[in-house]
């Protein structure tokens, strides 16, 4: 077996859900706050994966308050508690950015997310 | 100073206890097997000779078959000798496996050839920053190395003079690496940060 497969494997998080562009995800966010830590919940859109291994990373998009936000989650970051899988989306393309200039109604249209 | 050879696997990250990912370079290390023991009294110094990575028997010289054959080892590749293994008594034969040198949150040295860069100027291999412009006219000092020297005086290069040249291929010293982990079932001990060479370069960790 790869030698760097064996280190990786280690850290791998095993109850990650199969989740592909266009699917709309509820992200768990460990939050530490001095001494305090709380879960902080950020669901939106994952409008593109990139990486392997521990390198991989995913970025989830949403509207807040009106305004667009976007972070980029490792996938195996153990500040990560827990990822759900919210609604399957239906996407033709791997990255998604022509979203960011589509209204609410055009990216529901176009992904089947209800956002 | 007590040390064990490996080769280099490649790098990858890990998370530590904060959650932060740190960049960690994997080296499959030993086990070694001691082929050697120089004493005082016989070689005029006293070192502990190791040997790393087996090969067939028939990639082996007749004379080195005798070594291997009297330290009762496999025929090795790679034999170092390490001076004043930290008092540590090793017999003959003896297999060193990196859980028995390294624990995690050791300092380590990590010794290594680098890549080879070929032929190369002296903004690549000396870091010097050029000369001068590309514009009014100029066309090629950008990566010149400027003057060598004086004229009449002294009438030659000083020696040293850092030049173009061969660069790389020479033994490099990562000094004080953080262990972040060792897995002793698959002998691989993961170090903090970068090291000299490619893959599957031969590498010396000592402590």
């Amino acid at each position: 077996m790869d030698k760097i497969k064996i280190v990786e494997a280690r850290q791998y998080k095993k109850d990650i859900p199969d989740f592909k562009p266009g699917d709309t995800l509820n992200v768990h966010v460990r939050v530490v706050e001095g001494d305090k830590e709380r879960i902080q919940q950020f669901q939106g859109i994952v409008i593109g994966k990139r990486g392997e291994g521990m390198g991989a990373t995913f970025r989830i998009r949403k509207i807040s308050d009106g305004v667009g936000v976007e972070r980029i989650f490792p996938v195996h970051s153990p500040r990560i508690a827990k990822i759900e899988k919210v609604k399957d989306g239906k996407v033709r393309r791997s990255k998604l950015y022509y979203l960011r200039g589509l209204a609410a109604k055009e990216i529901r249209q176009k992904t089947g997310a209800n956002q | 100073m007590s040390g064990i050879l490996g080769k280099k696997v490649g790098m990858t990250s890990v998370y530590d206890e904060n959650g932060i990912s740190v960049p960690c370079t994997v080296i499959e290390a030993g086990p070694c097997y001691v082929t050697s023991i120089r004493t005082k009294e016989k070689d005029g110094y006293e070192a502990v000779q190791l040997g790393f990575d087996e090969k067939r028997e028939t990639l082996v010289s007749r004379p080195m078959k005798g070594q291997f054959a009297k330290a009762g080892t496999k025929a090795l590749r790679l034999l170092r000798e390490f001076r004043n293994f930290n008092g540590l008594k090793l017999e003959i034969g003896a297999e060193l496996k990196v859980d028995s040198l390294f624990t995690k949150g050791d300092k380590v040295d990590v010794t290594a050839k680098s890549k080879g860069r070929g032929f190369q100027g002296v903004v690549k291999r000396h870091h010097f920053g050029g000369v001068g412009m590309t514009t009014h006219g100029q066309s090629d000092r950008v990566r010149a190395p400027g003057s060598i020297g004086g004229s009449s005086y002294p009438s030659r290069v000083f020696k040293g003079m850092k030049m173009a040249g061969r660069m790389g291929f020479e033994n490099v010293t990562v000094k004080n690496l953080l262990v972040l982990d060792i897995i002793p079932e698959s002998n691989l001990i993961l170090v903090k940060g970068s090291i000299p060479g490619a893959k599957n370069t031969y590498v010396t960790i000592t402590k």
